[in-house]
């Protein structure tokens, strides 16, 4: 399910909600797999009284694989050839986050063709959680 | 910093899947993956950073014997002031050569960048840091490049 250079247009966009009412119980499947257990995204009591923020919040990296979930349903499986996140926001319990790829660029690189994208995440008040790039291998 | 080894295990990707909420079948179903362009089960995009579970100094995992500063009795486990208070991911970026599979075994290295500094108003003194992280498969090939930019406040940051 790749993409084709002859069906991508400059601005072409492809967006994904990627996480509905995010669970708590999201936050401590990824501290177990990623193995961060850092207290500020499973630990309410000690991310309020010793950290000084409103609860738990989500992992930067749980975010970032969400909008990579979105990433890879739309370029296809095995073909990032990088992928760049800024975390902008933070991301809470609650929260719905949509994400969406936009065409940059169409390019050749070392004898493929790939696809430069623009990535943005937002959560449900429309505020930037991630900003990023990425680049893909693309079929001719 | 040390050369870590990290085994690549199926049961690792699908349970990190399952940790980033994406059910596609090429992170658990061997049958299916077989089918795909990869031709068999793959990890996730961001799975790399999951080393984090080989290192076996890793500040942010409780260690026996030792005592952990998130909440037990009382808020905090620690008399001090916790090491990691403030610490905030700020970036992270891959560069990929090939998918990981299970089955293969990384080696990987990671090397302090470079370090800055910025005035926020939002949390005051920003001290950024830079990591790259190199992973090499089993037959010394890069597999993945990936840098990671850490950020230390100087208070929590003001929620807008």
């Amino acid at each position: 399910m790749a993409l084709k250079k002859s069906q991508l247009t400059i601005g072409a966009t492809h967006s994904e909600r990627v996480i509905e009412n995010l669970a708590r119980t999201q936050l401590v499947m990824y501290a177990g797999t990623s193995g961060d257990y850092n207290p500020l995204h499973t630990d309410d009591l000690y991310t309020k009284e010793i950290a000084g923020y409103p609860g738990v919040f989500a992992h930067g990296m749980l975010t970032m694989g969400l909008t990579g979930k979105m990433l890879t349903n739309y370029v296809g499986d095995g073909r990032l050839k990088k992928f760049g996140v800024r975390f902008t926001n933070q991301v809470w319990p609650g929260d719905s986050l949509d994400s969406t790829a936009t065409v940059a660029a169409i390019r050749e690189e070392s004898g493929e063709w790939v696809v430069d994208l623009t990535i943005s995440t937002t959560n449900q008040d429309g505020k930037e959680v991630v900003s990023g790039t990425a680049t893909a291998r693309i079929d001719a | 910093m040390a050369k870590i080894t990290f085994p690549v295990e199926a049961s690792h990707i699908m349970m990190f899947a399952r940790s980033v909420d994406d059910p596609n079948p090429v992170y658990h179903d061997a049958e299916a993956a077989a089918k795909t362009e990869v031709g068999g089960i793959i990890a996730p995009p961001t799975f790399p950073q999951s080393v984090a579970q080989f290192d076996p100094d890793y500040f942010l995992r409780p260690k026996h014997g030792q005592k952990w500063f998130g909440s037990a009795k009382g808020p905090t486990g620690i008399t001090e002031k916790p090491a990691s208070s403030g610490g905030l991911h700020a970036e992270q970026h891959f560069e990929y050569h090939r998918p990981l599979r299970p089955g293969d075994v990384l080696s990987v290295e990671t090397k302090a960048g470079t370090t800055w500094e910025k005035e926020s108003k939002r949390a005051g003194k920003l001290v950024f840091s830079e990591r790259i992280t190199e992973y090499r498969d089993q037959h010394g090939e890069l597999v993945c490049t990936a840098r990671s930019v850490g950020v230390r406040t100087e208070k929590p940051v003001a929620q807008s």
